[in-house]
């Protein structure tokens, strides 16, 4: 029997499969706790969890905020406008500042590639990435993984399309690696300027017309375009982009049946995704959300000391 | 008078051809011939080289020492301690200063600091635009009175071509090179490393080889318009060496150095996120570093340099996409390519390596410096070419740490540094 043993949840890469199915065998018995009228187990009891987020977010933070208070930890919400990192002090010291507060783990939202690890290397404290910059965001990989393997029994040989955004994208690269250590076979879908051919190297699929393989997906995941982040000459405008990479009414007839249509949120309804297709029966936008509880109740659970998948 | 006699050792003199075991003697702090010896009273200093290298004093051409402005990272007396100890006797410290090198006033005051402080010859670099702001020729000719012996925007890049070509076009006036770092701000944006699967894989910004290429393009044709002499900084792309061999094929005035933190790592190093591999132009590939190698040993680069950047810990000690750029050099660099080029690639012999370090820098610098021809200042390196050691950045004399080069192991190491017949520095 294999036991966990890590301290930090950083990244997908490098990670074994072994890890990856435990993390989604707890995530499946912490789901069943959210749906008790009393959604609150005691694993975390007497733990103090910082959730400390340099770059904006409200879902991530609200679903690890929750995960924390259903295990009966102690939670703490830092923000950057609240953070001495305002005021000069360095990602560093404000963490030993946290650690000094006696914090157990730190869930760590950073514009910087790389934050997590480099706290995690200097700190006693579990450290939880919960996105660094266009690194990875490993819980919403797996929570995207979960709801998959919900909807679909083993990933194995099933063909995931991953469409948009994909050079900027963390979501984008944690999903790549826990899908294919899964086995999936994963396609990147987008523009040549977002989806550079390099990514093959990675063991996936580089395709630039969403059209031409539309109709082999079980899993469409569709990326939010940044186009307030966007400098314009990764692609001419928005209206180019959904006309090219959209999931249109027109492109969602052509899906499989039983293809599952996902987002990691927040949407842009009529850009990379029709409205009414975004709220059609094979949308599991809000289950995927729902299981993000889960999945990190797994993740801060494990990583706060449980060995294995919770009785 | 005083008499020093370096016995025994294998002398290497690139600029006149000497390899063989011999006895270099100084006079009053200049080489003099065998000839010359008939010279009675006084004493003779006996220094026994026996297994040594005797070298020319090495010349690094790129060197940061942070003065004025930031004296927290390195000054004048430390960073050329540095430099004694990596077996310099000579260097070329770069403008990017606070204030920059850009007028003549910050020139003389630089002089009177070295003259003060250096345990080693400083030259000193002017920068090609005031304020190295790309904008503006810097009073070059009042500088090269003042005593530049080179001018350069090192740090930045001249982006506007014409005004590098008119900077080039006044430089010559006066026979001054110009060194070039070589990027191309709108190709490289906000990158931080190399540009491969490794940034792909990372999520940090890529900094790709076409942002130096198209520079050093861009450098072989005004260096050829204006039949001047451009100096290439610190080149990392194989696709650069492939320019500047077939420009000076040519006969084009174009020359280029390298560093050794670009052929020792490679990108795969920043899978640690560790910012002491952080520098620019970025580690690349192994692809990279074997076209490298191939245009060391060709001639088509003909000076080897360190970059020596010192940053404090505080401030590398950061999130990566906010730590400063480079790292420490000048300890490290001499044994760092003899284990590379001499010993694991058998690529270069000891004069090969030697030449790049004395007579190349000093043909390009114009200075009469980098040989034990008589009558020479007599500034010398003793080299253990076996000797293996390990470094530790701890023991440093820099003001900073921040090396990646801590702990690893090396062969060939400097063991003493003369200084115009002055010991200042031995093992």
């Amino acid at each position: 029997m294999n036991t966990w043993n890590r301290k930090d949840l950083l990244g997908i890469d490098g990670m074994e499969l072994w890890e990856i199915e435990m993390i989604l065998d707890a995530a499946k018995a912490f789901k069943g706790v959210g749906e008790r009228s009393l959604k609150k187990v005691p694993a975390l009891r007497g733990r103090t969890l910082v959730n400390f987020f340099v770059e904006p977010s409200t879902r991530t933070r609200v679903s690890f905020e929750l995960a924390a208070m259903r295990l009966s930890a102690d939670v703490v919400n830092m923000s950057t406008s609240a953070s001495s990192l305002q005021k000069g002090e360095t990602l560093k010291d404000t963490a030993k500042n946290l650690e000094a507060l006696h914090a157990d783990m730190i869930v760590l939202r950073h514009s910087s590639p790389g934050s997590c690890r480099f706290l995690a290397d200097r700190l006693q404290a579990s450290i939880i990435n919960a996105g660094d910059g266009a690194h990875e965001h490993p819980t919403q990989a797996l929570l995207d993984s979960f709801t998959m393997r919900e909807h679909l029994g083993s990933l194995a040989g099933k063909k995931v399309g991953i469409v948009g955004d994909i050079l900027f994208s963390r979501v984008a690269r944690s999903n790549i690696h826990t899908l294919r250590k899964l086995g999936a076979e994963v396609f990147l879908i987008g523009p040549t300027t977002l989806v550079p051919r390099s990514f093959e190297s990675m063991g996936v699929r580089v395709c630039h017309c969403l059209d031409d393989v539309i109709g082999e997906l079980d899993v469409i995941n569709l990326l939010r375009i940044q186009h307030e982040r966007q400098r314009k000459e990764y692609f001419p405008s928005l209206g180019e982009y959904t006309a090219l990479f959209g999931l249109t009414k027109a492109r969602a007839v052509r899906l499989r049946e039983g293809c599952l249509i996902m987002h990691p949120g927040p949407i842009n309804r009529g850009v990379e995704i029709d409205s009414d297709v975004a709220d059609s029966a094979r949308s599991v936008i809000l289950e995927q959300v729902t299981h993000g509880l889960a999945v990190r109740m797994a993740v801060l659970y494990l990583c706060a000391g449980g060995k294995g998948v919770p009785a | 008078m005083k008499e020093i006699c370096i016995r025994g050792g294998r002398v290497i003199d690139p600029a006149s051809g000497r390899d063989g075991v011999g006895d270099v003697w100084i006079r009053d702090g200049v080489f003099v011939g065998e000839r010359d010896l008939h010279w009675e009273g006084g004493e003779v200093e006996e220094i026994l080289a026996e297994g040594l290298i005797v070298a020319p004093g090495l010349i690094d051409l790129h060197v940061h020492f942070r003065e004025p402005g930031q004296t927290h990272k390195e000054t004048v007396a430390s960073g050329t301690l540095c430099a004694a100890a990596g077996g310099f006797t000579s260097v070329v410290a770069m403008p990017n200063t606070s204030p920059a090198v850009d007028s003549p006033a910050t020139v003389t005051w630089l002089q009177e600091k070295i003259r003060q402080a250096a345990a080693v010859n400083v030259f000193l670099s002017g920068a090609i635009t005031k304020g190295l702001g790309g904008e503006e020729l810097a009073p070059i000719g009042s500088m090269v009175k003042a005593g530049v012996v080179a001018i350069t925007d090192d740090g930045r890049c001249v982006q506007n071509h014409e005004l590098m070509r008119r900077a080039l076009e006044y430089a010559k006036m006066f026979g001054l090179p110009l060194f070039d770092h070589c990027q191309d701000y709108g190709l490289v944006g906000d990158g931080i490393m190399h540009e491969g699967d490794w940034s792909l894989r990372l999520g940090l910004p890529g900094w790709p080889r076409i942002g130096e290429e198209i520079i050093v393009a861009r450098n072989i044709m005004l260096s050829e318009l204006c039949d001047a002499p451009v100096h290439c900084q610190h080149i990392t792309s194989g696709g650069s060496v492939r320019l500047l061999r077939e420009a000076k094929a040519r006969g084009v005035k174009i020359s280029a150095e390298v560093c050794p933190h670009h052929l020792w790592f490679t990108d795969a190093c920043l899978e640690s996120f560790d910012a002491n591999f952080k520098m620019n132009p970025p580690l690349r590939e192994q692809g990279d570093i074997d076209l490298l190698v191939e245009g060391v040993v060709d001639g088509t680069i003909e000076v080897l340099a360190s970059d020596h950047a010192p940053h404090a810990a505080y401030e590398k000690e950061v999130e990566i996409d906010q730590a400063p750029f480079g790292i420490l050099g000048l300890e490290t660099e001499l044994a760092a390519f003899s284990t590379l080029l001499v010993h694991r690639r058998k690529a270069l012999d000891w004069s090969g390596l030697i030449a790049r370090y004395t007579v190349n820098p000093a043909r390009l610098l114009r200075l009469e410096r980098g040989t034990l021809a008589a009558g020479a200042v007599a500034d010398v390196t003793l080299i253990d070419p076996g000797m293996g050691w390990r470094y530790d950045v701890g023991e440093s004399f820099s003001l900073s740490r921040n090396s990646p080069f801590h702990d690893q192991e090396f062969v060939g190491r400097a063991v003493r540094t003369i200084v115009g017949g002055k010991t200042v520095w031995s093992l």
